[in-house]
Formats: C-alpha cells, sequence, structure tokens
C-alpha cells in the first residue's frame, strides 16, 4: 500500500455556511433522483419512481419520494386552501389551514405504495432494476391529524348511514383531475390522517402540498393529495379511479372491485440489478419488507433459487405499515446465485410467489403485485433481474 | 381572525360540548364496535371547536360528484350529434376520431375481450355505470381544461360515447333522469376483494 498522503480537502478552508440555504445532496450523489419507467404521453398524467438500491434505513427523502398525478401538480396558495367535510355529517364545515394547524396533531411512519408497483413482473422477469420494478413505494414520518378528530369536529357520522351498511368517504383532491375515491369509514377510521407534513416539513408539492390523505396500508391512490374534500356518503360513487382504473381483471373476464390494503411484500435492494461484485467474500444482503395489514414479523432470504431459506435480521423495530430494513450475511464464492426474500406479517401472511399469483388472478390483473422477486448473481458478479 | 375566534370560545363551549356527546352517541350505536371505549376517550376532548360551518349552498360548486343512482346530476341534457361534434373539437385530438384511443384512453370497443389473452377495457367493455362517465369527463375532462364543459356538453359527450358502444341508440338523449338508467354491458362483471384468505 502507498503512504496515505494529507487530502486537498484538508489542506484549505471549505465552503461557507447558507451556501444552500435549503440543504442539496452532494454533487457526487447526482445520479441518486427519481425516475420514470417509461416515456409519459402526458407528463402530467404519469408516475416517477424512488432509487430504492441507493437508500437506506426506511424513511425516503422527500426530493425523492415517489410520484403518481392524474392531472399534473397543482400550484396551491395554502392560505386559500380549504378543506371541505360534509355529506352525512352532523354540522358540515371549512377548514383552513390554520384551523388544521391548530388541531391536535399526530406523526406516525408509513409506507406509501401505488397498487401498480412491479406490475413489470406478472410476465416474469423483466430485466428491470428495482427502481424500475419496486420504486412506486415510499416511506414517510406524516404529520396531519386523525380523521376521526376532524369527523368529531363535524358533530360526527350519521347514525342512519351505519344502519344501511356502513358509511363511505369520499375523498377528492383540488388537482386539475379533482381525483376521487370512496373509502370505507369504518376501514380507515382509526387509522386515517389528513397531513401537512412529511418527514419534518410541509409536504412537498409533488406528494400533495398543502394537504393530503394518508390511509396507512391502502394502496397509494387512496391516499388522495390536494385534498380539498371529504364527504361522508352511504354508498361507493364507483368513481373512475375506482371502476374504470385500480380494478383487478381476473382470468375469467370479472374484476375484484375495491382492493385496498398492500398485501406484505419484500425486495433485496443490495445487491439488485445494477450492481456488480467486484470481489468474492463477504456480502450483506439488504433489503426492505412491509405489509398494508400490520407489521413485518419476520424476512427470510435464500441465495439458491429458493431451494433453502435462513433469518434475516430485521433492523431496529418493525413499525405499523411502515417499511422495515433486513439484511442478512451472505459470501459470495464467485459461482451464479439467485437471491430471495420472502416476508411474513403479523396476520400470518407470507408473501406468495409469481405462480401463485398467476395462478389465483390470471395475467391482466395489473394491480396488486407482490410477489418474491429473484435477482440473479451471474458468475462474473453483474446482478441481473432474469 | 384567530383573536375573534378565541374571544368567541367561551360562548360556545357549551354547544360545541352538546355536539361532542351526540356525535359519541352517533358513532356508539352503530359500527365502530370495539373502539368504543378508545373513542370515549377521545370523545371527552373532541370538538375543539374548530372550523366554519357550511351550508350545501356554500360547497355546490364542489360538491359535482355524481352516485350511481344519479344522485348529483344537474338539469340539462344532449344529444349523440351533439356529443359528436363537442367529441370532434375537443376530445378527438388525444382519444382519437371514434374513441378508439391515441394519447388517451380507448373509450369504445372491447366488448367480448375482458376473458381474452388482451383485455381492452374501454367505457363501452369494461365501466360498470353510465355515472361514471359524466362525473369524470365533468371533472376531469378534456385534460387541459377541466371543469370548462356546461351539463348539456357533458350530457351529449355521454351520449354520443355511449352510441358509439352500441348502448344507447343514435337518437338518444340523456339527462339526469335518463342517464342512471343506461345498461352498461359490464354492469355485473365485479366481485368484492376475498382477501385475506385467498390470495
Amino acid at each position: 500500500m502507498k503512504p496515505l498522503e494529507i487530502a486537498p480537502s484538508s489542506r484549505v478552508p471549505g465552503a461557507p455556511v447558507l451556501e444552500h440555504p435549503y440543504g442539496v445532496p452532494s454533487p457526487r450523489e447526482a445520479t441518486v433522483v427519481r425516475r420514470s419507467a417509461r416515456a409519459w404521453p402526458l407528463p402530467g398524467a404519469a408516475s416517477s419512481m424512488t432509487p430504492l438500491a441507493d437508500l437506506y434505513g426506511t424513511i425516503t427523502p422527500n426530493g425523492l419520494v415517489y410520484e403518481r398525478h392524474h392531472g399534473g401538480v397543482p400550484d396551491i396558495d395554502p392560505d386559500q386552501h380549504r378543506l371541505a367535510i360534509h355529506g352525512l355529517v352532523r354540522t358540515p364545515k371549512l377548514f383552513t389551514m390554520d384551523d388544521l394547524l391548530r388541531l391536535p396533531a399526530q406523526s406516525s411512519i408509513h409506507f406509501l405504495e401505488c397498487s401498480g408497483n412491479t406490475g413489470s413482473e406478472w410476465n416474469g422477469p423483466s430485466g428491470l432494476p428495482v427502481q424500475l420494478t419496486h420504486g412506486l413505494l415510499s416511506c414517510c414520518e406524516w404529520t396531519g391529524v386523525r380523521l376521526s378528530t376532524l369527523l368529531e369536529e363535524v358533530g360526527g357520522v350519521s347514525a342512519l348511514t351505519r344502519a344501511q351498511g356502513g358509511a363511505w368517504l369520499l375523498a377528492e383532491g383540488a388537482d386539475a383531475a379533482a381525483m376521487t375515491r370512496s373509502l370505507p369509514l369504518d376501514r380507515i377510521i382509526e387509522r386515517a390522517l389528513v397531513v401537512y407534513a412529511q418527514n419534518g416539513e410541509r409536504l412537498r408539492p409533488e406528494n400533495g402540498y398543502p394537504l393530503r390523505l394518508i390511509v396507512p396500508g391502502f394502496e397509494g391512490n387512496t391516499n388522495v393529495k390536494w385534498l380539498r374534500r371529504l364527504k361522508v356518503v352511504d354508498a361507493p360513487l364507483q368513481t373512475r379511479e375506482e371502476t374504470s382504473k385500480y380494478t383487478s381483471l381476473l382470468a375469467n373476464g370479472t374484476a375484484r372491485q375495491f382492493v385496498f390494503e398492500m398485501d406484505a411484500k419484500s425486495v433485496i435492494t443490495r445487491p439488485s440489478p445494477g450492481h456488480r461484485l467486484t470481489t468474492h467474500g463477504y456480502y450483506p444482503i439488504s433489503g426492505i419488507a412491509w405489509s398494508g395489514r400490520g407489521t413485518i414479523r419476520k424476512v427470510e432470504v435464500s441465495t439458491d433459487g429458493g431451494a433453502s431459506w435462513r433469518l434475516a435480521r430485521l433492523d431496529g423495530v418493525p413499525g405499523d405499515r411502515a417499511l422495515t430494513r433486513f439484511e442478512a450475511d451472505w459470501r459470495w464464492d464467485g459461482a451464479p446465485a439467485a437471491l430471495l426474500s420472502r416476508a411474513t406479517d403479523s396476520t400470518g401472511y407470507v408473501q406468495p410467489t409469481r405462480e401463485q399469483l398467476v395462478a389465483a388472478r390470471g395475467l391482466n390483473s395489473q394491480y396488486h403485485y407482490n410477489a418474491i422477486q429473484q435477482w440473479r448473481v451471474q458468475a462474473d458478479g453483474e446482478v441481473r433481474n432474469a | 381572525m384567530r383573536e375573534r375566534r378565541s374571544l368567541r370560545n367561551p360562548l360556545r363551549i357549551m354547544p360545541a360540548a352538546r355536539v361532542a356527546v351526540v356525535a359519541l352517541i352517533a358513532l356508539a350505536g352503530c359500527s365502530l364496535g370495539q373502539r368504543d371505549n378508545r373513542l370515549d376517550a377521545r370523545n371527552a376532548s373532541a370538538a375543539h371547536g374548530v372550523g366554519t360551518a357550511l351550508t350545501e349552498a356554500d360547497i355546490a360548486a364542489w360538491n359535482i360528484d355524481v352516485a350511481p343512482n344519479g344522485h348529483g346530476l344537474p338539469p340539462g341534457s344532449g344529444d349523440v350529434a351533439t356529443g359528436a361534434r363537442v367529441f370532434a373539437a375537443k376530445c378527438a385530438a388525444c382519444h382519437g376520431a371514434h374513441g378508439e384511443g391515441g394519447l388517451g384512453d380507448a373509450l369504445v370497443g372491447g366488448q367480448g375481450t375482458l376473458s381474452s389473452a388482451k383485455p381492452k377495457r374501454t367505457v363501452g367493455s369494461y365501466w360498470p355505470y353510465a355515472t361514471t362517465l359524466f362525473d369524470y369527463i365533468r371533472r376531469a375532462m378534456p385534460y387541459n381544461a377541466p371543469e370548462s364543459l356546461s351539463a348539456d356538453e357533458v350530457y351529449a359527450l355521454s351520449a354520443f360515447l355511449l352510441n358509439q358502444s352500441g348502448i344507447v341508440p343514435a337518437d338518444a338523449r340523456l339527462d339526469a333522469a335518463s342517464l342512471p338508467r343506461v345498461a352498461m354491458p359490464n354492469r355485473d362483471g365485479f366481485v368484492p376483494d376475498p382477501r385475506p384468505g385467498r390470495l
């Protein structure tokens, strides 16, 4: 080894404070950005994906949270923004942002996953890297007001709707798509938040500024951004986003509707396609696991294509409907390997294989693909989605 | 604004507290079930008197959702021929001259393909309710100018697209009474989520 020299950075003072009043990543990390899987015909009705292979721990930095918009990102003045809560409630009300900030706040860490995430793999390995197979997935600390608190502010939900089989909540955005989804109130009331902040700062415009709905564990589309209206109704409205889209077509031609929870899933982020192992010896296998129905109980890892499995370590205490980081020790001996991870959640649900999913749903159900993902390590060290 | 509210607060404590109790009864009396005790605890401090009361007239411009039974449909009507003209002027650039698709989704065709290897999901082949068509066009279309169409134009476009799909006749005129009665071919094509318990 050549003797160490004193680095140039140690010989001159560095940049002053406030060079970037709002900090930015090192220019050497310039490749760690969101990317789209394809060119979308209407750039405002499109998605971009989180660079999972370049992230650590479980929190997604705000500038890397995945995007899915249906009518572009609106420019909303928070002083003009209003949230209306009406329908089958006792006292319909309009809330300013100031009003919402005056109510008791709650912060919770939850993942958000588009139900179209990993749809690229329905027909088998796509060849794509993990950003483009699993990157419609992010995890933030969300801060806002509990939905139940807001419903108390409007005097509660009419008993009549309960008698009729349960109330539904229509959530609507203030964007050009005026995005709407109907949500079963009983299933979300204990957890849903109306949030104005993510990871300690106000929401980013592309993530719903100044206000959005967070429905922990439900498919991303239901977490309506730029939230302007919540209407309690006695039946779902059958909006375009819950009929034409976000329904899962089965092989027999019928389609599942109101498929909300994101089932347990995991993926190895390092090593993953695009990485190349440069030496034989120790490599940790690192990845993330999550479940829309609770916490992650365990993650198993295989390096031989699923012939044998062993437990991965979970990093920290798994959070409810949040990403959990797992890691497993591995020594690469230079032989081709096939790396897999398999999550089990607190309900006992075990992440399925692709074959099991296809047997149950066929090849055209599009959404809610959560199968075990395999990465192949070639003898030359290259990692591929094959 | 805030100061005025805080001055008014003492006057509002009693009514607000009464509302909270009523709300609690309404919630507890129905299906929040086993969580009642926790709701009790929360409701003890509920109803902070925040927010401004809202009437249905106040919210009319935002209250544009249309239910499958037609609730929410505005006055007005439109026919197939008018819809064809509006479509050519405002929709065809993205959806094709006949709704066959382009930059935007295909809107017609595809009937009988849903169980095939290449299903074509369109308004005609897949959408279970005609009311959804009105609701979505009114709130979100055309892409470059949403909420710019009149109620008559939206009824006319609905009539045109349903006619292109062979669902209503060429002389059809749709309004708040007739649109919810349109029988969509895939009305019974949807099933509930069987999870958890099944994949």
